[in-house]
């Protein structure tokens, strides 16, 4: 049995520890918001917070997260209200929408770190990829989120 | 094919599966008063009665309405809704959206929403008027209904943001009253529809009706479908198109935990498992042999060669204007030759091609994201052996499209394997999977000559191109005459005035699989094309921007873009060493685009692409949010191509498979883009998913040129010496 902290939800979940966490959120525990892409650490399309630092689930062993805080898109914030979602929304980024989940949560963890972030900052913290181009939005859109939780500060 | 009773979808099943993806769109976030778009398909199951095919009006006034075209990304819901909302006058705010059924268009002989394929940029464009006529339709059921329960004339009554109104006895009431006695309505003649100076919403920027739940991780895609009892499969191919399996040893994977079974098909190998992990990572312990087809040893050197030694061949004339070879053979004419080349290219859609079938005796389900749902339910019908009217098409979201969600490989492994273990099957190709049996764009080779008068101007030009035929590697039609339109789109179609021009084509397929890329022929022809007329401009000593509009001068619309990127592109400013500007313009999917590129190359050779000024006649604009982020994304998906792009062929197979190979544009790479609307009205509505696409390498290509001297003649760039010498 392997104990996951996902979502602030506890799972004791039988499944082998070398599973990759991306599959075992999917599979295991239904939650799809969280996308495959490429498999091989590459698009971001996976991504999650493990202890509120982005990681790519899709070669992550489930046995390396045990007893650390999961955060996925379904779990970002209640009601969607995330100042990263809210900004995401009022400046329309997602295209095909299907690396948005892992884009916001990465731009999500890039703030904590980066709370005022320059356009090098971005380029250098957001290494996700959009094969729809939605780039300029989400340069945008995290400059919004960063005058958002600054605001509520 | 023989489903056991108890696995078959039963109502409850499918049911159960309809709710949940419909409770899982719900949106909590409060900053728009905006629904949703609820992706699943009613069939039947509507809890209020329609209105008409098109619509839905609940008793609280929501208004569903139903899109003929598929979403990929590109906005063609939102806009369809809008313009389908413009002419029923009503609150835009109780606006939601879900797919027209594909079973149902089927019933009724694929007259109701027609083809329902979302292709050649074709949303709006080719259906503009049935969504106009739709709303219009229904707004007038909904006033005559009105009139009726009021006992008055008609003429007395108007429709305003979702009530009907009689003005003269203060009187009102809300669609969602009158949606039943509306849906009674019968009429002899179809109301007109609007004219442009009455829009009050069409033209406006309007958030898209997907991006909540695209931002809550709520939108469902093909990937996320869950059906009870489902089980997954991992499939991978022979590498070589063409060979075959020959062998597969089942030992490393049997006993393993969850394993079921091990799919042999004619060419690819599936194992199916409890959890899509266990089937991919068993499937990865298996050494199918494969028995090599004809082409075992093919590589792409030996393809660049067929490709050039095809252009000194024999040609099919696409078009004949003139005579170019006599201008040409003139003693002393100034001709001016040049030879284009460039790779295959994959389509690289973000979420991976999948797909997940129910076979029961009498009915099949697929929940799947395709650009052509009646293309799917065909090929299920076929490969099930079930009638067509008994096929289900659950569309989702697609993960990107591109091109390649309209034909549907996955869906043939998905049902071959679901006829093996009678079960729901959840089959998802893995990216290296998806992108070495992808159906590539066409690998090209191209030759032009032209010949330049005394004023500079061409007065003869001359194109030969090789390229492969997508109908025929589709097997959709052997295109006898020999000439694709898709093969020549851009060079047989531009608006240069050139008086003599010759366009010949070879149609040379590969035993690469080839098909429909975003801008298609444009995405190639332009690239040609506009660098072509650059080294023209340059031949003759002009300004490549003043070349252009001096052999545009009878296409306002054509010289509006132009000058629109010229000003806002600062053209004719001067730049520092290193630093150069390039110019394309074209018109394609009934749409003129064009671009100025900013470039930076380094002394070691690296480009960097500062920034894009767009422009885009598309005639109408339904919704310039949309048309603002296809011009942004598209170029992205040029800009990657013109740089990294490239499938490379090794012994008969694709060499690139997964995005550590197959580059992708990141964020630190991109441009800043700016986009400019230059729209002359009229009676065309110009597509928008795909134009942008075209323009964007040549612009870089000829910007490289001003700031170097050197002329890119075959992409990616990544390949090519830039350095200074
Ligand atoms: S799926 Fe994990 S990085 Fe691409
Ligand atoms: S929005 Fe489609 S891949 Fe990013």
């Amino acid at each position: 049995m392997i104990t996951l902290l996902v979502n602030g939800q506890r799972h004791e979940l039988d499944v082998e520890p070398e599973a990759p966490l991306l599959w075992v959120l999917r599979d295991e525990l239904g939650l799809t918001g969280t996308k495959f892409g490429c498999g091989i650490a590459q698009c971001g399309a996976c991504t999650v917070q493990v202890d509120g630092v982005a990681k790519r689930t899709c070669m992550l062993p489930v046995s390396s997260v045990v007893g650390q805080q999961i955060t996925t898109i379904e779990g970002l914030s209640p009601n969607s209200r995330h100042p990263v979602q809210l900004a995401w929304a009022v400046e329309d980024v997602p295209q095909c929408g299907y690396c948005q989940s892992g884009q916001i949560m990465a731009a999500a963890a890039f703030l904590k770190t980066h709370p005022q972030p320059t356009d090098q900052d971005i380029d250098k913290g957001m290494t996700n990829l959009c094969r729809c181009g939605t780039y300029p939005r989400i340069r945008k859109a995290i400059h919004r989120a960063a005058a958002l939780t600054s605001q509520k500060a | 094919m023989n489903a056991p009773a108890n696995l078959a979808p039963s109502r409850r099943t499918l049911l159960f599966a309809g709710l949940s993806a419909a409770g899982g769109l719900t949106i909590g976030l409060p900053i728009a008063a905006q629904a949703s778009a609820r992706i699943h398909l009613s069939d039947g199951q509507d809890v209020h009665p329609e209105l008409t095919a098109w619509l839905v009006i609940d008793p609280d006034d929501t208004i569903t309405i139903r899109i003929p075209h598929q979403e990929m990304g590109q906005g063609t819901s939102t806009a369809l809704a809008m313009l389908v909302a413009e002419e029923l006058n009503c609150d835009w705010s109780k606006v939601r959206i879900e797919y027209a059924s594909a079973n149902r268009n089927q019933r009724e002989g694929g007259k109701l929403y027609r083809s329902m394929m979302t292709a050649g940029s074709s949303g709006v464009r080719t259906s503009v008027q049935m969504m106009q006529q739709a709303g219009a339709s229904a707004r007038e059921r909904l006033r005559l209904a009105a009139a009726q329960q009021w006992k008055v004339d008609p003429t007395q009554c108007s429709v305003d943001k979702g009530r009907c109104l009689h003005l003269i006895s203060n009187r009102s009431l809300r669609f969602g009253e009158l949606a039943p006695a509306a849906a009674l309505i019968k009429m002899d003649v179809e109301p007109d529809i609007k004219t442009t100076d009455q829009y009050t919403l069409v033209g406006k920027w309007t958030p898209r009706l997907d991006t909540l739940p695209k931002v809550d991780g709520s939108a469902q895609f093909g990937i996320d479908t869950q059906v009870p009892g489902m089980v997954y499969a991992a499939v991978v191919s022979c590498p070589e198109f063409g060979g075959k399996l020959k062998a597969v040893d089942e030992a490393p994977v049997k006993g393993l935990r969850g394993v079921i079974a091990v799919v042999k098909l004619d060419d690819a190998v599936a194992v199916v498992a409890d959890r899509y992990w266990r089937a991919k990572a068993a499937l990865d312990l298996l050494q199918p042999e494969w028995a090599p087809g004809a082409n075992a040893t093919v590589d792409s050197a030996r393809l660049d060669k067929a490709y050039r030694d095809a252009l000194d061949g024999p040609m099919v004339t696409a078009k004949s204007q003139g005579d170019a070879a006599t201008a040409l053979a003139q003693p002393g004419a100034k001709v001016v030759e040049a030879l284009y080349e460039v790779p295959y290219l994959a389509h690289a859609p973000m979420e991976p091609l999948n797909c997940t079938v129910t076979l029961a005796p009498e009915r099949v389900d697929v929940w799947i994201g395709t650009q052509s749902p009646m293309d799917v339910l065909k090929l299920a019908a076929k490969e099930s052996g079930v009638a067509p009217e008994n096929v289900y098409v659950h569309n989702q979201f697609l993960g990107g499209g591109f091109g390649r969600r309209g034909k549907h490989d996955e869906l043939v492994h998905a049902i071959a394997v679901a006829k093996v273990v009678n079960k729901p099957v959840k089959l998802i190709w893995h990216r290296e999977q998806d992108m070495r049996r992808d159906r590539f764009r066409p690998q090209a080779a191209i030759r032009f000559k032209a010949v330049l008068g005394a004023d500079g101007k061409p007065t003869a030009m001359d194109t030969r191109v090789a390229v492969g035929s997508l109908l025929r590697s589709l097997g959709l039609n052997d295109v006898p005459s020999g000439i694709e339109p898709m093969a020549v789109e851009v060079l047989a179609t531009h608006a240069y005035k050139v008086p003599n021009n010759q366009v010949g084509v070879m149609l040379k397929n590969a035993h690469i699989p080839v098909m429909f890329w975003r801008s298609v022929g444009a995405s190639q022809n332009t690239f040609f094309l506009e660098s072509f007329i650059d080294e023209l401009a340059h031949a003759a000593g002009q300004d490549p921007y003043q070349f252009r509009r001096s052999l545009l001068l009878d296409r306002p619309d054509y010289l509006g873009v132009l000058d629109t990127i010229a000003k806002h592109g600062n053209w004719g400013d001067p730049l520092p060493p290193g630093r150069g500007r390039g110019i394309a313009i074209v018109e394609t999917y009934g749409t003129v685009t064009g671009q100025v590129a900013e470039v930076t190359v380094g002394a070691d050779g690296k480009v960097t692409v500062d920034r894009v000024v767009a422009a885009v006649d598309c005639y109408h604009a339904v919704n310039p949010n949309t048309i603002a982020q296809q011009i942004e994304g598209g170029v992205v998906y040029g800009l990657t191509a013109a740089l990294y792009g490239e499938i490379q062929i090794k012994d008969g197979a694709p060499v690139q498979a997964n995005f550590n190979t197959y580059k992708l544009l990141k964020m630190s790479e991109t441009p800043k883009i700016e986009v400019h609307m230059s729209l002359s009205g009229g009676k065309k509505w110009g597509g928008i998913g795909e134009p942008s696409v075209a323009p964007i390498a040549p612009a870089v290509c000829n910007a490289i040129f001003a700031a170097t001297g050197k002329r890119v003649r075959r992409l990616p760039l990544k390949n090519i010496d830039l350095r200074k010498a």
